[in-house]
């Protein structure tokens, strides 16, 4: 029996048994009789007519069942939802161009689908994928962000008439006037690049209709199962009821598993549906460079403007957004940059512009982080080259700029991706950084450590960079929780999961409130089946928003075993305690176990008071005003090789505030895993276009994810800031570790070069460095 | 990722490899250790229509003492027998020195000696080693077996003097030379990649404790890989010293090599790394070799 109260304790996992001993269930894993596979025959070319496909020589091919052309589909054919719509930002422009299922007569990037096969195995269904013939005319192809708008530019999508996806103007106070007063005005260009989300499991559907029972069923690696069952029974004339959608473990999200609805999504049920039985689509690796949305290119023209004493008195950032060929998920991720940019400053004044472009690459929707990497790059660099010129220490100039905690709630008076506008609820700076600043050994190491490596000829630096994170926005999340008469509670709620311990922490809230062991609480999450209403798991926002609902269903049903052990065992309810799976009254033997509690609540025969309700069970629904906000402040000692420009980690310290920790170890393993990807954005990975909007490094031999000898020890530490928005005072920490990574990096490098190179890129590499450095052309095919 | 269609073939003997690539000519893969071929085949890059599959045949993986002293190693030996063998370090420090850069131990553990070789990849380690050492390769085809040196064996790009029908069997690397002593260092992206430039030194001196022989290979830095010559001559008849190493670096980095930029190094940055990597190597082989080096130019 473990120790109450639960919340607070590095408990170990309950799924870790499943997980570990390979007993867990991927969809790959779902093995249903009379299988059939799908491959997808998708675009070699980033634009081009297409002028026509023939499908025959495949569709005669042994094995083949089925092939699917735009042309096949009929009325199914048609353009997919917009995810997120824009905010009501005055004066935005914004213009949809949803993604379809197939290529009609166009197509926009590579790896673009235009036709599936079906066949009794993927081999044979890929094998088939060579007989079909294609003819498509190449166009050219809009690649760079810059020029996607200059007046001579190809144009992606014609009925639009131009490349601009989106373009924002959010202003607070006025910034040209604070500039006029400034005593410095730093301002540089940026340009920051990300990548995939690299999850180990790519996307997959497993689509099974049942002509008997006309049910539907898709095990699909989603993030979000109950829109996606509501999207696909709306696309497919179905009732909800009739279609169940599990999303069991998944082998990690990241968000674009959030993206919806991809074009397998839609037509892998369809296909189901049309031919009667189960049809698998699982993509490979090198579909997944092309098929699964990325996050990729900023260009920022920022500036900032400080008095003498390095108060900031405004920001200004004009910056280009990478939106790929399609803008689905609206403006979520250039808003986060916004927004994000901000960090735990206090900042009076901001003028800060977009223009999302479509480009002819695979669509850019959120990667854990979500466009907040790119703002903090842009505001850590502002302040560190404002520091530098001042003549400030860099740790001071972040401190004298903090909110304090007297300032919160506080209104940034611009809007969020909710649509709310951008208050942080609470926050407490300072303390992060000064104890960061402790952790990492800052003043010894500038004034002792430092300058003894460099007489001795290395290149050692420090980097120490702060932010904030926007987490846990509605709209809302449920949860049910319901006692059954083994005693063991039932917990279902509609959130998916994607291995970040829902498992466990969901059954910390409850176990709190029923007294009981934390095993004995089985969460049921990722099955439209166990519960039937939600949105899913995505910005930061699920022990924010579901863990909240879990809270309160389980408080409700605390009430009701009180009030039933009370009369079952004649005490007042002030006098009866709940702990270990039973209720007692206080200082006496007398108690009543749950499990006998569940069966009197369910009686089978005798009358009930009218309006009772059977069971010990309740549902609640938990839908926050707004997000939450998290922060933390990032250190790290590097060494350069200064003759082979190749970079260790010495130290990587992270203090952070998630406010309340639910479970101290799955949130450091969160944070570890955020670092990780972090480190993996600045200093290894980056999907290289060339000319043609060919990616050239679509495999993981060169596309290059950081390995367990590229990521450091962290020293992890936190502050615990509650949140006033939610009953657990929790914030969202799932993105939290990658987003300050860059900065920090650039901070770091800067520092072991002395200087001798202002940093303005992300990502970089041993061999970028040493070009950097030397001034020497780096790889001249590496167009974007 | 589904390969093409192929026939799977299983011979237990080298006759009966030799018999089946001359029945399918140049229809036929050998399949070895399968971590470069399965890859190329699930890209369909490689389609080809049978599969011989080595691992069965018999007497091709042992790791022995040549009749000179040095070693013989069968093309199927894995790459990870190789680094554990007590023999390899005794014999060929060189070799066991290299291996853990090769790709990663679970690759390894199927990779062999002789696919590695055969597949001549010019970023491999191995094929510098091989130019290092003056090893050389047996194979054995329809007119009988032959023996190639490593100078000749790599030809270009993937590109090999193996001709249709024949098959690699050994490798041979010669013994170890009284004053000799040798090193291999590489910069890659991350542990087990493909460097973006490497380095095999062998040296050896003569009692005087001049610079008898320097063989610098390097890889990464072209379509195969190749002996730094214009470096080596700054050291050949030379005493070693700081000064000559230095030289060698940069003759090997602006002179002998003339490398193409990818995504991961410019010809800047490759050419820099060759000067560094080369001076490095040929110190630390130097030290091995018992050369004691001078300060200034010798
Ligand atoms: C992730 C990854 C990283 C890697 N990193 C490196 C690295 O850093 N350095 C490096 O050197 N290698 C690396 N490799 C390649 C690895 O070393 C391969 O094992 C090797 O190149 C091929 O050996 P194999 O036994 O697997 O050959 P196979 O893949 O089976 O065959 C390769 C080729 O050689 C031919 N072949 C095989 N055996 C013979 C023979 N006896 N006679 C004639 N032809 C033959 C085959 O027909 C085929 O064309 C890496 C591989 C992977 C997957």
């Amino acid at each position: 029996m473990g120790a109450h109260p639960y919340v607070g304790a590095g408990v170990v996992r309950n799924e870790d048994a499943q997980l570990l001993t390979g007993r867990a269930i991927f969809v790959d894993d779902v093995h249903l009789a009379g299988t059939l596979h799908a491959a997808f025959l998708r675009s070699d070319f980033a634009h081009g007519r297409l002028l026509s496909l023939d499908t025959s020589a495949a569709r005669r091919r042994e094995g083949v069942i089925a092939v699917y052309t735009a042309e096949d589909l009929g009325d199914y054919w048609c353009h997919g939802p917009l995810l997120v719509p824009p905010p009501p930002i005055a004066g935005l422009t914004f213009n949809t161009a949803t993604l379809v299922p197939l290529a009609r007569d166009r197509v926009v990037h590579v790896g673009e689908p235009m036709a599936v096969v079906v066949a009794e195995s993927r081999y044979i269904a890929e094998d088939a994928l060579e007989d079909i013939v294609v003819d498509i005319e190449p166009l050219p192809v809009v690649v760079g962000l810059e020029e996607a708008l200059a007046p001579d530019s190809p144009v992606i999508h014609e009925a639009l008439g131009t490349n601009v996806a989106a373009h924002a103007v959010q202003r607070k106070g006025d910034y040209e006037a604070a500039r006029s007063e400034a005593h410095t005005v730093v301002s540089r260009k940026f340009s920051y690049d990300r990548g995939v989300a690299g999850s180990l499991e790519n996307r997959g559907i497993l689509a099974d209709w049942n002509p008997r029972n006309e049910e539907l069923t898709v095990w699909d690696t989603t993030q979000a199962p109950i829109p996606i069952r509501n999207g696909l029974a709306e696309r497919l004339g179905l009732l909800q009821s009739q279609v169940r959608v599990v999303a069991p473990f998944l082998g990690g999200g990241f968000g674009p598993k959030m993206m919806m609805f991809y074009p397998e999504e839609v037509l892998i049920p369809w296909i189901s549906m049309r031919l009667g039985r189960p049809v698998k689509w699982i993509e490979d690796r090198a579909e997944s460079f092309f098929a699964t949305a990325n996050e990729r290119l900023q260009l920022h023209e920022a500036e900032l403007a400080v008095d003498s004493e390095g108060r900031i008195l405004g920001v200004k950032d004009v910056f280009l957004h990478d939106s790929g060929a399609y803008d689905p998920y609206g403006i979520t991720v250039p808003i986060n940059t916004q927004c994000t940019l901000l960090g735990p400053y206090r900042v009076p004044n901001y003028y800060s512009e977009f223009t999302a472009v479509f480009t002819n690459k695979t669509i850019v929707t959120p990667v854990r982080g979500a466009g907040r990497q790119h703002g903090v790059f842009v505001m850590e660099r502002l302040l560190d080259f404002a520091a530098k010129e001042l003549g400030i220490d860099r740790v001071e100039i972040r401190k004298r700029n903090f909110l304090t905690p007297d300032e919160f709630p506080h209104n940034h008076e611009i809007l969020f991706q909710d649509s709310a506008p951008l208050v942080y609820d609470s926050g407490d700076y300072l303390p992060a950084m000064e104890k960061a600043a402790e952790m990492i050994g800052y003043r010894e190491f500038l004034e002792e450590e430092q300058p003894k490596a460099r007489d001795a000829g290395r290149q050692l630096g420090l980097g120490i960079v702060s932010y904030v994170e926007g987490t846990g926005i509605g709209p809302y999340e449920g949860a049910r929780v319901s006692v059954e008469p083994s005693g063991k509670v039932q917990l279902a709620t509609g959130v998916g999961t994607q291995g970040q311990g829902h498992f466990t922490t969901f059954a910390q809230i409850v176990a709190d409130q029923l007294g009981v062991d934390v095993t004995d609480v089985n969460v049921a999450t990722g099955d439209t089946r166990e519960f039937s209403w939600g949105t899913g798991t995505f910005a930061s926002r699920g022990i924010v928003v579901a863990g909240s609902a879990c809270h309160e269903a389980a408080i409700v049903v605390r009430k009701k075993i009180l009030a039933l052990a009370s009369e079952a065992l004649e005490a007042a309810e002030d006098d009866l305690e709940l702990a270990d799976g039973v209720v007692r009254v206080k200082g006496s033997d007398l108690s009543i176990s749950l499990g006998e509690l569940a069966v009197r609540a369910n009686p089978l025969r005798g009358t009930v008071e009218p309006g009772a309700e059977p069971g010990l069970e309740a549902t609640s629904y938990f839908g926050p005003a707004r997000g939450t906000t998290a922060s933390g402040v990032h250190a790290m000692i590097v060494e350069i090789d200064p003759e082979t420009s190749e970079v260790s980690i010495q130290r990587y310290v992270v203090v952070h505030d998630c406010g309340r920790l639910v479970n101290p170890v799955i949130v450091d393993g969160q944070i570890h895993g955020g670092v990780a990807h972090g480190i993996g954005n600045a200093f290894f990975e980056e999907l290289v276009y060339d000319d043609q909007g060919q990616l050239l490094n679509a495999s993981f031999m060169d596309y290059l994810l950081p390995t367990a000898t590229d990521v450091p020890h962290m020293e992890v530490a936190h502050v615990e800031t509650p949140s006033p928005l939610n009953p657990l005072g929790v914030k969202g920490v799932g993105e939290a570790g990658a987003i300050p990574v860059g900065a920090l990096y650039a901070q770091a490098l800067e520092d072991a070069l002395q200087g001798a190179v202002e940093i303005l890129e992300m990502p970089l590499s041993p061999g970028r460095l040493f070009d950097l450095v030397h001034g020497t052309p780096s790889d001249p095919e590496a167009a974007s | 990722m589904k390969p093409a269609p192929f026939e799977y073939r299983r011979p237990d003997t080298v006759e009966e490899v030799l018999h089946l690539l001359a029945e399918y000519g140049d229809e036929a893969k050998l399949l070895a250790g399968g971590q470069s071929l399965i890859p190329t085949m699930n890209f369909r890059l490689a389609q080809p229509a049978v599969l011989i599959d080595l691992n069965a045949v018999k007497g091709l993986d042992s790791v022995d003492e040549a009749d000179d002293g040095g070693l013989r190693l069968g093309a199927m030996v894995r790459q990870a027998a190789a680094e554990r063998s007590a023999l390899v370090a005794e014999k060929v420090p060189l070799l066991a020195e290299t291996l853990p850069f090769v790709a990663h131990a679970q690759i390894r553990n199927r990779g062999t000696i002789g696919g590695n070789l055969a597949h001549a990849d010019p970023r491999s380690e191995l094929p510098a080693v091989m130019l290092a050492l003056g090893a050389s390769v047996r194979v054995r085809g329809p007119d009988g077996e032959r023996s190639i040196g490593a100078g000749d064996f790599f030809t270009g790009f993937f590109g090999t003097a193996l001709e249709e029908g024949e098959l690699l069997t050994e490798v041979v690397l010669p013994p170890a030379v009284e004053g000799g002593g040798q090193a291999f260092l590489e910069v890659s992206r991350r542990l087990g990649d493909y460097a973006m430039v490497g380095v095999a030194a062998s040296v050896v001196c003569d009692p005087a404790g001049r610079c008898h022989r320097a063989s610098i290979a390097l890889l990464s830095v072209g379509s195969r890989p190749m002996l730094a010559e214009q470096a080596s001559a700054c050291l050949v008849g030379e005493r070693p010293s700081s000064a000559a190493v230095l030289a060698a670096g940069h003759a090997a980095g602006n002179k002998d090599i003339d490398p193409q930029a990818d995504m991961h190094a410019s010809v800047a940055y490759r050419r820099h790394l060759a000067t560094v990597l080369v001076r490095r190597a040929l110190t630390a082989a130097f030290e091995r070799a018992g050369c004691v080096m001078g300060e200034g130019a010798s």
